[in-house]
């Protein structure tokens, strides 16, 4: 009797126990992400304002249209590699060989170009190379039933090393400046860089398939609990290796993009971006485990990523240092949740020891009935 | 009721006035249980009459919401289950959970080893005890052999050494020989006796009537979390012992009409799948629900995994409609009209996080949406259509399936796959850990959906369940199918004659 009600012991980030306690669950298309999105994106919120507030005390330059520009022009690589990797995350995996796929994807662009193919074809050559590197990925997974943790990391070093292998610690600058005017140019008249655009255009179709479309739908349930979206039918393997080719290629398109930004092709681009990617998602308020978590938020946490990198290159704080503060908000980001739900379980606690055991559907009973039954006996008897 | 053992004026362990709530489901509510040393008490009751949570507080797994646990007369607590073991109380398990890379001794002597002098383990001394130990239970077995060959009724020793050689006073047996053969049955009666004979205090879970009847002082009968009676077993009749389970009239809780039966839908002809079962032919027609019988590992709901496209089978054929088809995954289980209730609900019918309908919806997502985007009033309606026809009560449709009770959830689980309008239901275990009320409910259904045409297969470990609502009973055992029965022949004796194995020994 007790196994039955016995919820499944999964790590869970507490944000996603305050929605089923939310009282005010809105219906209509994102009706899974009511409250805590709203809670979460609050705290992002708050943390963006910081960092701005941090920005403007660092450098008077921060604060100039010139200098936004410049900032959201860098974070974006990253960016574009973030939104697939919310969709490989809420699915209960992970893509670690993102940035040397990025590094690969320049270098063979640079080789083509600089060996007679003409960009368009290289471009799309290069396109083709990611979506390979994806598939790789995504075989070994679904394939072999190797953890992507590992597989991906093992490929994080291979593809760096294939970069290498191309083209050694040589570069090529000499791009044609159409291509690196879609790089570091913007929409004439104003100050928005190229590639922003190309962004907001690929952010707005992945919201739609996240949050609209039943393969979002199919997404959120692998990640939520595979055996049972395997038990309704959907194919859980093949739609985990749509997404690491989804994957791949997105980072072969961000190394496009890369390359234009800087007219640079080498080996070591975009070296060590997987911990920005990974920090950012997940401080966007994406499961670890899978299963939750929305774009918004991500593009939130994408934007305090990007002022604080900012900030702190202004203020002429290296790189190195910089991963300091980056790495202690990718730890903050897992941390938080859990704090934040043992708060709440402990909220949960006085109130079911107030209501007592006949106050029927106990929010907190929805999460979690057996911790519930402890925490009532155990507030009884400190009453 | 009560009545006074003979053996001791003071129970060994007591519970009283115990109650335990988890979440929306009162698992127990205030339960007497007394156990004096050297006697065998049973405790019966349906699945969900709180058996288990009663075992779990013995064992210091659960702690009550209310009511005392007296050891000696005297109130504890027990923190933990190493608490419960230190206070000479013992569980062995149905499935006996062990070290499986240890040898039996390491099992036995396992975070108690007799040391030498200078704090190392000694070897000789352990293995010499535990030889000794099971020799004086009657018992062969090789104390060197490590454990994970071993069967489940020679695990069960394992785990029963262990308890002696902490000198336990209080054994628990949950449900000891629902995965035994009769002869290992037999076996494990002759060891209970003795440890009776040592005046160990014995709780012997159960379902089985007859063991308990042969086995047991007393009865205790556990329904809907409360204990209806405590009598001697003299005392009381098999019929009156079911009278008190289940509470009424079974008439009352199975309520299965009766259907045109059409033709045959589905057919299986000699399924194999090696190691798991063997040989499973049947035939499954419109409007009929076929029972499938068996103890716990006969191979039922490894058929069932086949048929819904989870496993492969190695040799066989499944006909639909007459036609031979292959089935590799639940999607082209599905295109051929099957579904499958899963016996697992939370880990395989239910999306826990996902609103209720979210899991409506979750196997017909095609069906709601427009250009492969979601239409959301598509999806409320059908899952408000579906969430009636089913009564489905305890929460809004957005709300998470987590918050309902096990018989709501159960509900949404069939609406998800009565959604994908099927032609053949599997059903695996559907009645499994929901209250009696719900029970009744999902048996209403199963009938209607049978009236309606729907061919209907249905996996069910309680005997009861299997009678009243099957037009014929499919008996397995040990991978095979070992008996079929019409309605009017089937009774409790034939099919689990059958499902031990006892009716080929005797034919």
């Amino acid at each position: 009797m007790s196994d039955s009600s016995e919820v499944k012991k999964r790590p869970v980030l507490g944000l996603e126990a305050s929605s089923a306690a939310a009282p005010s669950a809105s219906a209509g298309g994102l009706a899974r992400l009511p409250a805590w999105v709203r809670s979460w994106e609050a705290l992002l919120l708050v943390l963006l304002v910081l960092s701005l507030a941090l920005g403007s005390t660092l450098s008077p330059y921060f604060l100039s249209l010139s200098n936004f520009s410049l900032l959201i022009s860098d974070m974006m690589e990253k960016a574009l590699m973030a939104l697939t990797m919310t969709l490989i995350v809420i699915a209960g995996e992970i893509d670690l060989s993102v940035a040397s796929i990025l590094g690969l994807a320049s270098v063979v662009l640079g080789y083509t170009w600089s060996h007679g193919v003409p960009l368009g074809l290289a471009i799309v050559l290069v396109l083709l190379i990611g979506a390979l590197c994806g598939l790789v990925n995504g075989l070994a997974v679904t394939r072999l039933g190797l953890p992507s943790l590992v597989v991906t990391l093992g490929t994080l070093a291979l593809f760096r090393g294939l970069a290498y292998v191309v083209m050694g610690d040589q570069a090529v600058s000499n791009f044609p400046s159409a291509f690196t005017n879609f790089g570091f140019g913007t929409v004439p008249g104003t100050l928005i860089p190229w590639p922003f655009v190309l962004f907001v255009a690929l952010a707005l179709l992945f919201s739609l398939l996240l949050h609209r479309s039943t393969l979002g739908r199919q997404i959120y349930a692998i990640g939520s609990n595979k055996e049972a979206a395997r038990f309704a039918g959907i194919r859980v393997e093949h739609i985990k290796l749509l997404l690491f080719v989804l994957s791949g290629l997105i980072a072969a398109l961000a190394g496009v993009v890369f390359t234009a930004r800087f007219s640079n092709a080498r080996a070591d681009n975009a070296l060590g971006f997987e911990l920005d990617v990974v920090t950012i998602v997940l401080l966007g308020g994406v499961n670890i485990f899978g299963g939750s978590g929305s774009l918004p938020g991500v593009v939130l946490s994408l934007l305090i990523i990007g002022v604080l990198r900012n900030a702190l290159g202004l203020a002429d704080i290296s790189g190195d240092i910089q991963n300091i503060a980056v790495g202690a908000l990718l730890i903050l980001s897992v941390l938080g949740p859990n704090a934040v739900r043992r708060l709440q379980e402990a909220a949960s606690r006085r109130h079911a020891a107030a209501d007592g055991p006949a106050g029927g559907l106990a929010p907190s009973a929805r999460s979690a009935p057996e911790e519930t039954g402890a925490a009532a006996r155990e507030g009884g008897q400190r009453r | 009721m009560e009545v006074a053992a003979p053996q001791a004026a003071v129970p060994v362990i007591e519970l009283v006035g115990v109650s335990k709530r988890f979440g929306a489901i009162q698992a127990l509510k205030e339960v007497d249980l007394s156990l004096y040393a050297g006697e065998v008490h049973a405790l019966v009751g349906e699945n969900g009459a709180g058996k288990s949570t009663l075992v779990k507080i013995l064992a210091g797994v659960h702690r009550p919401d209310r009511g005392l646990l007296k050891i000696n007369g005297e109130a504890v607590e027990l923190r933990s289950p190493a608490q419960a073991q230190a206070a000479g109380i013992a569980v062995i398990h149905q499935e006996p959970t062990l070290f499986p890379d240890l040898d039996v001794a390491e099992n036995v002597f396992m975070g108690h080893q007799p040391r030498d002098r200078l704090g190392r383990i000694d070897w000789r001394r352990m293995y010499h005890e535990v030889e000794q130990l099971l020799q004086s239970l009657g018992v062969e077995l090789n104390v060197y052999l490590p454990v994970r060959g071993l069967s489940v009724a020679d695990r069960q020793l394992v785990e029963i050494a262990r308890a002696l050689s902490q000198d336990a006073r209080v054994l628990i047996m949950d449900e000891p020989t629902a995965s035994l053969s009769p002869r290992e049955v037999e076996d494990l009666f002759a060891i209970v006796e003795q440890l009776r004979a040592r005046q160990v205090a014995i709780l012997f879970v159960s379902h089985r009537l007859e063991e308990v009847f042969r086995l047991a002082s007393r009865v205790t009968v556990l329904r809907d979390g409360q204990r209806v009676i405590t009598a001697p077993a003299r005392a009381l009749t098999a019929e009156e012992t079911v009278r008190h389970m289940v509470g009424r009239e079974l008439a009352a809780l199975f309520p299965k009409e009766e259907a045109a039966i059409g033709e045959v839908v589905l057919e299986v002809r000699h399924l194999t799948r090696a190691g798991v079962f063997r040989d499973v032919s049947f035939q499954l027609r419109r409007g009929e629900i076929l029972g499938l019988a068996g103890l716990v590992g006969a191979g039922r709901t490894e058929v069932a995994r086949v048929l819904f496209g989870i496993d492969q089978a190695e040799s066989g054929q499944i006909l639909v409609d007459g036609r031979p088809v292959s089935i590799h995954s639940p999607r082209d289980a599905m295109r051929y009209g099957i579904a499958y209730v899963p016996e697992d609900r939370h880990q395989q019918g239910l999306v826990l996080d996902f609103s209720i309908a979210r899991n409506m919806t979750l196997s017909i997502l095609q069906r709601v949406a427009r250009f492969s985007l979601i239409r959301s009033r598509q999806e409320l309606k059908i899952a408000a259509d579906y969430a009636e026809r089913l009564r489905v009560r305890g929460g809004r449709l957005t709300q998470p399936v987590r918050a309902l009770s096990g018989g709501n959830q159960q509900k949404v689980v069939l609406g998800k796959w009565l959604a994908t309008e099927p032609r053949i239901l599997i059903l695996d275990e559907p009645t499994r850990g929901i209250d009696i009320g719900a029970k009744a409910e999902v048996h209403r259904i199963i009938s209607e959906l049978a009236a309606r045409g729907l061919a209907i297969l249905l996996i069910s470990s309680e005997l009861p369940e299997i009678l009243a609502m099957s037009d014929r009973v499919l008996v397995m055992h040990e991978g095979r199918v070992s008996g079929l029965f019409s309605r009017a022949e089937a009774d409790q004796e034939k099919v689990m004659l059958a499902a031990t194995g006892q009716n080929r020994q005797s034919s």
